[in-house]
């Protein structure tokens, strides 16, 4: 029997040849997911911070992440932005982008967006400046020794400036802002930047509750065109979110489920309040 | 409409600091070259040789201040082997100068005069070349510039921070000034090279050559203040005052901190073997003395005195200290580096924004 006929016999009446995707380069989601961790471990002096740690987050989603302290949710979040190299285990940004084999600027170049626990802002620029060094463009030294901000990049930034309720504060120095607005800031920084995914760490701790209430849902408009990925300790705001929660433990995933559900889950109680 | 570029280059300077800026180079280029060389010495408005020459080092530090500052008042890099890439010019073109004086020298030999005291029969193959002018200008250029991209490679890329690099810097320094220490070097020991005759045929202490000398340095120090403006207004000198200020944050919006360290950190060195290059033939002398940490640590005092991210500051701050410096080291020779450090200290603690800052103070208090 010729490998013809074996095809028909099986069915495969087809001779087309077939037709491969082109591999492109950049960020693929067609099988819906953006963010793959797979058995990711990682230790420091014998502590195990994270413990074959396995994750996927969909595109569009917006995600949050609890835990109690130490359970290796900036571990994480140092692993997927190339500060912290994982010991074993894969780390995916789409189908195709291995995270662990690039640096820092190359990953934050694929569409991943970072804000750190602590508002990190350039204290001595201005509002204006801070989004305009965030601004998606060509960044490296060479370029920028002859860079120009055109229509187009300053229409951008007072947009973002307006969205995240900075546009009276453009020229002042971004170190003056209270805490809330630098928390805006560095949002809007990493909006500025136009990334896939955005991950971010406590973005509400010390902000008022009107302006938790006004992130929660700048947020959720965002969901669907970014996907969130949130570490947070607020109840409340998580509700508010009303995502995906992923409760992590000791380094590795304890839960995963709708806020109500997990808040159900007997081990999770037993986590968060000790026997 | 993409706004032209020398509409660009111009707008990094308010119409004040380029007035001051011609208003500097009417005095340097014109007025004192002048007056030391068309009034006769017993004139009293004559300009003396020695202040030329005296006004000449003073450019050349300046040059240095500015050097320094760029990379530490914007880049939040603490040099202190800086000293390393001034002598390192100075070297480069003392080789032409020891190759000008011929057969002038004490041995009337081909070679320089510590070659022969060594026995050597011919120029060393690093010497090739040292009969050129173009070829001394290159090494000035290239001298500074490989010695400190190989070395910031390494230590930027290994990410090496604060004070851990002040400290790797003064090593080399000091390694280096052991290496140009022994005479095996080829570069005259602990002698250095001296006893310059002339430059591209011209007597090197005509009065001429003093003014040409001494206008190129203004020269020079101007184009360094105008680029470093260009520099740090630019997008450039933003991303590099954010890199000191959260270098981390920098990379996580998609700068590669490396390039732009290394770029600057060349650049100021390339500029204090510049500054080198003028200085050597105006004070007639190189060695290795000039490598010494103490010289390094001072370039930042300078820096520190006059204020840090400033720019003119650090040229403020090399004339004052240098200005203390000729006062102290005739009236109290052995306190004078007790001095420096105490001034070092109060600065620190009291002018953390050093002249310019105190400058500034005073004049925001003034309206009130």
């Amino acid at each position: 029997m010729t490998a013809q006929q074996q095809m028909e016999g099986l069915g495969w009446e087809d001779n087309t040849p077939a037709v491969g995707r082109v591999l492109e380069p950049g960020l693929d989601t067609t099988h819906k997911v953006i963010l793959y961790l797979e058995d990711i471990s990682v230790s420091f002096d014998g502590f195990k911070a994270l413990n074959n740690l396995s994750l996927a987050i969909d595109a569009g989603e917006l995600r949050c992440i609890i835990g109690p302290n130490g359970a290796g949710k900036t571990t994480m979040m140092d692993v997927i932005t190339g500060k912290t190299r994982p010991d074993s285990g894969t780390c995916f940004f789409g189908q195709t982008i291995d995270l662990t084999r690039l640096t820092e600027p190359q990953i934050a170049h694929m569409g991943i967006g970072r804000k750190f626990q602590k508002p990190t802002i350039f204290e001595n620029h201005t509002v204006f400046e801070n989004l305009e060094l965030a601004m998606k463009m060509d960044k490296r030294a060479l370029t920028s020794l002859f860079a120009w901000l055109d229509r187009e990049g300053r229409d951008k930034i007072s947009d973002t400036l307006k969205l995240i309720r900075l546009d009276a504060e453009a020229d002042r120095q971004a170190g003056l802002l209270s805490h809330g607005q630098k928390q805006w800031l560095e949002i809007g920084m990493l909006l500025m930047q136009d990334p896939k995914l955005l991950l971010l760490d406590e973005p509400v701790a010390g902000m008022t509750d009107d302006e938790t209430e006004r992130t929660g849902e700048l947020f959720k408009s965002l969901a669907g065109k970014h996907s969130l990925v949130v570490v947070e300790h607020d109840m409340a705001f998580i509700e508010q979110l009303g995502g995906k929660v992923t409760v992590l433990h000791e380094g590795s995933v304890l839960a995963e489920g709708d806020l109500a559900t997990v808040q159900a889950d007997e081990r999770v109680v037993e986590v968060y309040l000790g026997r | 409409m993409r706004t032209p570029f020398v509409i660009r280059f111009l707008s990094s300077m308010p119409r004040s600091g380029w007035i001051g800026l011609a208003a500097f180079a009417a005095i340097t280029l014109v007025l004192m070259p002048a007056l030391h060389l068309l009034l006769p010495e017993t004139s009293p408005f004559h300009v003396s040789g020695y202040l030329i020459t005296l006004g000449g080092k003073l450019m050349c530090y300046a040059i240095v201040a500015v050097a320094m500052d760029l990379i530490w008042g914007y880049a939040g890099i603490l040099s202190l082997g800086h000293g390393l890439f001034f002598a390192l010019g100075g070297y480069a073109f003392g080789m032409y100068l020891m190759r000008q004086i011929g057969r002038d020298g004490s041995y009337q030999s081909d070679l320089p005069d510590f070659m022969v005291f060594l026995d050597w029969k011919e120029l060393p193959w690093y010497w090739t070349g040292s009969d050129s002018f173009l070829w001394a200008l290159f090494l000035v250029l290239a001298a500074p510039a490989l010695v400190a991209y190989v070395f910031g490679y390494f230590a930027f890329r290994s990410r090496i921070k604060g004070v851990y690099f002040s400290i790797i810097t003064q090593a080399l320094t000091f390694a280096a000034m052991l290496f140009f220490f022994r005479n095996e070097t080829g570069f005259g020991g602990n002698n250095g090279f001296t006893d310059f005759k002339r430059i591209l045929g011209y007597d090197i202490t005509s009065p001429e050559m003093r003014a040409t000398l001494f206008g190129l340095s203004a020269l020079v120090l101007m184009a360094t203040l105008v680029l470093g403006r260009y520099l740090t207004t630019s997008k450039f000198g933003r991303v590099l005052a954010a890199i000191r200020d959260a270098e981390s944050r920098v990379m996580f919006i998609g700068y590669n901190p490396l390039h732009y360290k290394l770029f600057v950190w060349t650049l100021s060195a390339v500029l204090c073997g510049i500054a080198g290059a003028l200085y050597v033939p105006q004070v007639g002398i190189i060695n290795p003395g000039e490598m010494s940490p103490a010289n390094s640590i001072e370039i930042a005092i300078w820096a520190a005195v006059g204020g840090r991210g400033t720019l003119i500051g650090p040229v403020i701050g090399a004339w004052l200290v240098n200005l203390f410096k000729s006062y102290f080291t005739v009236a109290f020779p052995e306190y004078w580096l007790f001095f420096l450090g105490a001034l070092f200290v109060g600065v620190t603690l009291w002018l953390p924004e050093g002249v310019v800052g105190l400058w500034k103070r005073i004049r925001q208090r003034r309206p009130a």
